[in-house]
């Protein structure tokens, strides 16, 4: 069953909070999965909602994480107070990242990130001014 | 268990999953990006994260290696998701080798 309506939800991201890294997108995947969405699609949405999610925690100060599911697609926007990217080609690269030490140590910072959030994604927006945050805009279309 | 000399932490009982492959990284990025469901990962990475990231890649079970054992909150997280944790003595590079050897094929770098 796919909804006729959209739903939506956001949830407040806090930078440093690891605590709660996951919980968006865990209930974004319990979602997707009692609408009875495929599995696959659940999952890049779940993987693009977690990297996100991570992103926000790791750089940012704070940020909110937006989710549509409309009968069409799902669209995930989420928009932070950070440090904003530079050069966004750059951090487009696998393998490029700025992380500092402790977060490699925790596991991230593989410059993987927005590579696998647009490798999951059908349509992947981004946009930074830096000093004041990046937003990244992200659809899965959910008819093939 | 036995080809890893391992021993299970969490009360999760998978046995009877069908494990495709498995994969082997700290780098839990790499994990989210080369991601296989029913797959095992092996890892010297503990914390919590590991586990919601098992989550979301749809891996079925964790093996902790050279010893490292997770804390009751990260056991309980992997109760509540139904992924046993596993330890074993041998580091990453051996407990990898061992399961390879035993027919355990990596997943398709995709």
């Amino acid at each position: 069953m796919v909804t006729n309506q959209a739903i939506e939800g956001s949830f407040q991201l806090i930078g440093g909070n690891f605590e709660n890294a996951g919980n968006a997108s865990i209930h974004l995947k319990q979602k997707l999965t009692e609408l009875g969405i495929k599995e696959d699609v659940v999952r890049r949405a779940s993987i693009i909602t977690f990297e996100a999610e991570i992103n926000v925690i790791i750089y940012a100060a704070a940020g909110w994480l937006r989710y549509y599911i409309m009968p069409q697609y799902i669209k995930i926007i989420v928009e932070d107070m950070g440090p904003g990217i530079e050069d966004i080609a750059l951090a487009m690269q696998e393998g490029y990242s700025t992380a500092p030490e402790w977060i490699r140590e925790m596991g991230w910072g593989a410059g993987m990130g927005l590579p696998n959030m647009k490798k999951n994604s059908d349509e992947f927006k981004i946009d930074s001014v830096v000093g004041e945050g990046t937003t990244v805009e992200m659809v899965i279309n959910l008819t093939s | 268990m036995e080809i890893l000399r391992a021993t299970i932490v969490s009360a999760a009982d998978n046995s009877d999953i069908d494990i495709q492959g498995a994969y082997s990284t700290d780098l839990m990025s790499n994990v989210l990006y080369y991601h296989a469901p029913n797959s095992v990962l092996i890892t010297s990475l503990v914390n919590p994260q590991v586990v919601q990231t098992a989550e979301i890649a749809g891996i079925k079970i964790i093996v902790f290696t050279q010893n490292k054992k997770p804390d009751k909150d990260i056991i309980e997280l992997a109760n509540q998701k139904k992924i046993p944790l596993l330890i074993t003595p041998f580091s990453m590079y051996i407990a990898s080798g061992k399961l390879f050897q035993a027919g355990l094929h990596g997943i398709r770098n995709n």
